[in-house]
């Protein structure tokens, strides 16, 4: 009789603190939307509609927004799980964008195109990854530094690209000419936007999470994360080397997510080509904690919550920077989650 | 068995009554009683489990009793927090260091005091440091980083803290489970100063004779339950070992040293070994030692000789500068930082097992096989858990030691190299460990060990070498001849 009343307010507490933290993340929601004199109904309706309202928005707006989302999240979470804060996913997001742009805007390899430009952003997102790894490695640089320094870098990389070596022939706008269609993805559904790039995601989660589970690469990798010392001691595992190997992989997946979004969606290169897609995929990792199918999910979460919110600034004048709110509100709850877990295991 | 407090009118610094606590499923504190008299040194006992941390913690106000009172000086106490304790005049040093490794030490004992916003005077906390040292005869460097400190050092840097707080009432739990004899020493001389001075001290330990020398009154809890409080003078060895492990137990028996079958040629030598630091001192001075299959060999030094850098060369986990070591294939390794170097708590035990393998397998994992290999090693080591697929922090210190073994003995390893392999385990798990070594031994397995119990390294080795300022020399198994060549004399 005890056991049965203790495991039912045993799961009783394990549920609250999750319950807390999305009804915070409702309320400050709300209280945003209030403070700035907007209508709740309205931009709910807004949300709604962009988000899953219809076929549509579905299709089109919530899963093409999840596909870098979704593919970045996994770099974050390979990277994080195997012990390497890797903040650098924007950064390599815009190297694998760059790389496949020259590459299609190069007209090399014909009708083939795709098949150099994409392996060409994962090449280039690893080279950009193994800048920070071969700092850590060989210097001991904190990733958590060079990696987000590395982003700046890089976005003004493309900011020079898009004004000098890659411009369009006008030279009027800061922006590449559109691809020719040899070098576009095909799309999965007719008569909606999404792409090809979302079945690449989808695969690579299962990839990744198969990885992990049962291959020795993947389980060095975890080693290392969870405890690199006992890696070292008990397991011989070369640390540096599978952290290194780490920032490889991590990058490349972040290099692909771009090659993917100009061949997939925006079939040029710009400026502002990431609306802060690799900062997102940290929250959409973190959400998912770390598991690579639960990112499907939180991808979706996320490419959701941005269609939504994309719906609400142009139907009820809710600034879109809202969402920024709302990721930063989950990543905290998600900290504070990890933080109610872990103390409720504190035992002497 | 519980009884009334003391015999006589000392007045008590620290009284706890009838104290219950809960985690879970397990009943850590079952109406526990603790009475400790001002100015005494006080130890507690228990085998790993039986409480005592947790006694001490709600003592100290890191958690809240279910039932029961704290009394300090007499009065009733209700603890929101540690800062509450400490206020009262409690202080502990807990057995995993809490230190700021790259801090001074005059920063860490500041650290937690004064307000958010009020200011730090570096050259203000250094006097007040060296004030504090020079007061309570603790040497140590108050501009030292406390991640540079030596063990022995760190300890004391974690007691000023406790100090620092005017704490009248000291708790350490297993102080010298980190120390080196001679510090071992001088720790309790230091102690015996302190309480002189008319303050307290609980100590938490499970090595009985080290308390029984030591301390005035003694308190033995077993499973969560004071089943002894007796002065120490009035107590016998073989009387608190049986309630502190709950049976007629008979001290298991000096350990008769069997005609080894010594292997033809030595499976591990080490020739001319030389080994330096990261700051460039050289920890091992050209060594030379030899390990045949089927014996002991016990390795004695005090912190710092050269000892663990012997061992981790035997162990393939250190690259001497010069020098040759030859080494079996297989070889396994039993690292005394369990936590750090040769488990992860977070994982279960079969990942831990496969852990072994994390460096050299390719492909994919054969999770059934290491499931197997897992359950055999629970099997032969007697590791108490009811599942394999349960986390490894979810086993007590004892069942991991007992874990790590067996994975690091699975596949009939040539060698075997331990450093402190008892170390913060309970009695009964303490000789399980020992046992296991002999078994190896016995089946030819040239063992390797290094611990900072002298008492346990001979009552397992067969031959003994002691290390002293980065050199090695062949010593008798002899403790007088083992303690003067551990000060380096002849």
């Amino acid at each position: 009789m005890t056991t049965h009343t203790e495991r039912r307010s045993h799961s009783w507490r394990q549920l609250l603190p999750p319950v807390v933290v999305a009804a915070a993340v409702v309320g400050v929601i709300v209280l945003v939307i209030v403070a700035g004199h907007h209508d709740i109904a309205q931009s709910f309706q807004a949300f709604w509609r962009g988000s899953f309202g219809s076929a549509y928005a579905f299709w089109s707006a919530t899963l093409v927004r999840a596909t870098p989302l979704t593919l970045l999240g996994l770099a974050v979470a390979l990277a994080f799980r195997s012990g390497v804060m890797n903040i650098g996913a924007e950064g390599q997001f815009l190297a694998g964008a760059s790389a496949a742009s020259a590459l299609a805007l190069s007209g090399i390899g014909g009708t083939l195109v795709l098949w150099v430009a994409v392996p060409a952003a994962i090449l280039a997102g690893a080279l950009w990854a193994a800048i920070a790894g071969w700092l850590r490695r060989r210097f001991g640089v904190l990733e958590v530094i060079s990696t987000l320094m590395l982003n700046f870098v890089a976005q003004y990389l493309v900011s020079y690209l898009v004004r000098g070596p890659l411009q369009e022939p006008t030279h009027v706008y800061p922006q590449t000419e559109t691809f020719s269609t040899s070098a576009h993805l095909p799309l999965l559904i007719s008569g909606q936007r999404l792409h090809f790039g979302y079945a690449i995601a989808l695969v690579l989660a299962l990839a990744l999470w198969w990885m992990f589970r049962s291959t020795a690469l993947g389980f060095r990798l975890r080693a290392v994360g969870a405890g690199p010392a006992a890696a070292a001691s008990a397991g011989h595992v070369v640390v540096p080397r599978v952290m290194f190997t780490a920032f490889l992989l991590s990058g490349a997946i972040a290099g692909l997510a771009g090659g993917v979004e100009v061949t997939g969606v925006t079939y040029a290169l710009y400026e502002g080509i990431s609306p802060g897609f690799g900062y997102t995929a940290i929250a959409v990792a973190l959400l998912a904690r770390l598991h690579p199918l639960a990112v499907i999910g939180t991808g979706i979460f996320f490419g959701a919550l941005e269609a939504g919110a994309a719906a609400m600034q142009r139907d009820a004048g809710v600034p879109f920077q809202f969402v920024a709110v709302v990721e930063a509100l989950v990543v905290l709850g998600v900290i504070a989650l990890e933080w109610s877990r872990s103390r409720g295991e504190v035992r002497p | 068995m519980v009884s009334a407090p003391t015999p006589d009118a000392t007045p008590l610094a620290l009284s706890l009554r009838d104290i219950s606590k809960r985690f879970g499923a397990t009943q850590a504190l079952d109406r526990s009683t603790l009475n400790v008299r001002r100015g005494t040194l006080h130890a507690l006992l228990g085998e790993n489990g039986a409480g005592k941390t947790t006694l001490m913690r709600l003592a100290f106000g890191m958690a809240k009793p279910d039932t029961g009172t704290i009394q300090v000086d007499g009065q009733l106490c209700v603890w929101r927090s540690s800062a509450d304790a400490l206020r009262a005049g409690v202080g502990m040093v807990h057995q995993h260091f809490l230190l700021v490794p790259a801090m001074t030490v005059a920063e860490n004992i500041s650290l937690g005091r004064g307000g958010m916003f009020s200011g730090f005077d570096p050259r203000a906390a250094a006097e007040r440091v060296a004030a504090l040292v020079a007061e309570t005869g603790l040497a140590i460097d108050p501009t030292a980083r406390a991640g540079e400190l030596p063990v022995g050092a760190q300890q004391r840097l974690e007691i000023l803290k406790a100090l620092s707080h005017d704490a009248r009432v000291l708790i350490l739990d297993e102080p010298t489970a980190v120390l080196s004899p001679q510090e071992t020493q001088d720790l309790y001389a230091w102690l015996r100063r302190f309480v002189e001075s008319g303050r307290t001290v609980v100590l938490i330990t499970h090595k009985v004779r080290e308390a029984l020398q030591i301390a005035d009154d003694i308190t033995v809890l077993r499973r969560g339950r004071t089943v002894l409080q007796v002065p120490a003078k009035d107590a016998s060895e073989i009387e608190v070992l049986a309630a502190l492990l709950g049976e007629a137990t008979t001290l298991t028996a000096p350990h008769v040293r069997t005609p080894a079958h010594l292997s033809a040629v030595p499976v591990l030598t080490v020739d001319d070994v030389r080994v330096r630091d990261s700051r460039g001192t050289d920890r091992l001075k050209g060594v030379k030692v030899r390990v045949f299959g089927g014996e002991i060999l016990g390795v004695a030094g005090v912190e710092g000789a050269g000892q663990l850098e012997l061992l981790r060369v035997m162990a393939g986990r250190c690259a001497p500068y010069a020098g040759s070591a030859t080494r079996p294939a297989q070889i396994g390794f039993v690292p005394e930082d369990r936590h750090r170097d040769a488990v992860i708590g977070a994982w279960t035990l079969v990942e831990n097992f496969a852990l072994k393998d994390a460096g050299t397998a390719s492909g994919t994992l054969a999770w059934r096989g290491y499931a197997a290999r897992a359950e055999a090693g629970v099997r032969t080591q007697d590791v108490r858990t009811n599942s394999v697929h349960n986390s490894m922090a979810s086993l007590s210190g004892g069942n991991q030691q007992k874990f790590v073994l067996a994975r690091e003995l699975e596949g009939a390893p040539a060698a075997l190299i331990v450093e402190n392999p008892t170390r913060g385990l309970d009695v009964r798990a303490a000789s399980q460990v020992l046992d296991a070594l002999r078994a190896a031994r016995d089946a030819g397995v040239a063992v390797v060990i290094h611990s900072s119990d002298l008492d346990e390294l001979f009552s397992v080795s067969d031959r003994m070498v002691v290390c002293f300022a980065g050199t090695v020399r062949d010593v008798a198994v002899d403790r007088h001849a083992v303690g003067r060549a551990m000060v380096g004399l002849t």
